[in-house]
């Protein structure tokens, strides 16, 4: 329940944890030491997979940052881990100098650097929580299974709800902006205004549909490299069936929709870059260089031209 | 296994000095993307498109033998940049 939760924005801020050091089961000084950040469902996550283990779990302050960001952030750093050890007295508590780092943890971590500074050796576990206890089976061995980062559509789906929510957020204030104008062009009929509302109402849902939801969900299998080249794709289908669904009449209009649908579709999609697993910041600066204007000229024409079907008539 | 999601083609900033590299190996275990690996005792870039530019290879090798302009592929992010917004805080993944 607190996972769905947090994934859908409720009360984020709730789920930090306390830095420090924890104990799981009956630790001795032998026992490992799991490093992990303090972002509660994290925290959940590697407290569910050591349940069985006696062992130490040194909790970083990551700001309530999951341990990915944070290492990209740099607040699940070197620094930070150095500093924890000592506030935490760690070399007093173990008798080993080992520490297990998730191994997402790597673009924050410099592992030779804290050998230097604390004494204590890094190594780098898999990937997911899950796969502790077999990595602790096989001596500390993470086979390539456990050092991939999996994307597959579990993974994507649990995405979705951080991608509807700031799009519907958007998509509420351009709705009520408009609907503000269709209540302008009605002089304040309201059956009328509505009937106006209609075209931008379904433009700006069946946007969110396709860019937010379905082309994360559909990733591997919509054409294209680049994420707004997904959202185009999947965002014309969007607008043809809107076109031959819903309440576009005149030619203006399905052209309002064939506009403006697959370029919003475009720019959500890009946004899934972020939350995907493969993007690298090269790729995205390239895609938003050629996507980004096309993406806000398709919305603008959209706009442009529907304004011109509404003063017409 | 599955074959790795592959993203644009030819942009991304990795390179590896073999003259400088000891083939500690440290770089193959902390890359979540499998882009390098150790063939007759040496480590080479095999799958460079899989690159996501995370940097945790640079960052952990010791010599400096790898390089990568690292950052986060994230649209939102520079986004919100251009903007002059605060960054929001991005979410969240299976690990730990």
């Amino acid at each position: 329940m607190g996972a769905f939760k947090v994934r859908w924005g409720i009360g984020r801020m709730k789920y930090r944890i306390d830095a420090g050091l924890y104990a799981t089961g009956e630790p001795t000084a032998e026992s490992p030491v799991f490093v992990t950040a303090n972002y509660k469902l994290t925290f959940d996550l590697l407290r569910k997979a050591v349940a069985s283990i006696d062992g130490w779990v040194l909790v970083l302050d990551t700001l309530g940052i999951n341990v990915w960001c944070a290492a990209g952030k740099g607040t699940f750093g070197t620094d930070e881990l150095v500093d924890r050890i000592q506030s935490s007295r760690l070399t007093d508590i173990v008798n080993h100098r080992k520490l297990i780092l998730p191994q997402l943890a790597g673009p924050g971590v410099a592992g030779h650097e804290v050998k230097k500074r604390s004494g204590f050796q890094v190594i780098y576990g898999p990937v997911k929580a899950e796969d502790i206890p077999e990595f602790l089976e096989k001596c500390l061995y993470a086979e390539e299974r456990m050092r991939t980062k999996e994307f597959g559509f579990p993974e994507r789906l649990a995405l979705v709800p951080m991608e509807v929510v700031p799009a519907v957020k958007a998509g509420l204030f351009a709705a009520a902006a408009l609907l503000v104008l269709c209540f302008l062009f009605a002089g304040f009929s309201i059956s009328e205004a509505l009937g106006y509302f209609a075209i931008p109402a379904e433009a700006i849902v069946a946007s969110i549909l396709a860019g937010a939801v379905l082309a994360p969900l559909l990733l591997p299998w919509l054409p294209g490299r680049a994420f707004s080249v997904k959202g185009t794709v999947i965002g014309i289908l969007a607008a043809l069936f809107v076109i031959s669904f819903g309440h576009a009449s005149s030619l203006l209009e399905k052209t309002v929709l064939l506009v403006s649908i697959p370029a919003m579709s475009a720019y959500l999609a890009m946004n899934f870059t972020g939350s995907s697993t493969f993007a690298s910041l090269s790729g995205v600066r390239k895609e938003m260089r050629f996507a980004l204007p096309l993406e806000i000229a398709g919305a603008s024409l959209g706009l442009l031209l529907w304004l011109i079907a509404r003063s017409g008539r | 296994m599955m074959k790795p999601m592959i993203y644009l083609r030819d942009v991304v900033t990795l390179s590896h000095n073999p003259e400088i590299c000891n083939g500690c190996g440290i770089c193959l275990s902390v890359c979540p993307r499998q882009v390098l690996r150790r063939s007759n005792g040496k480590i080479e870039i095999v799958l460079r498109d899989a690159c996501i530019e995370c940097g945790a290879c640079q960052r952990n090798c010791p010599l400096g033998a790898v390089t990568v302009s690292a950052g986060v592929g994230c649209a939102r992010a520079i986004i919100n940049q251009m903007l002059g917004r605060k960054q929001v805080s991005c979410d969240t993944d299976k690990s730990w």
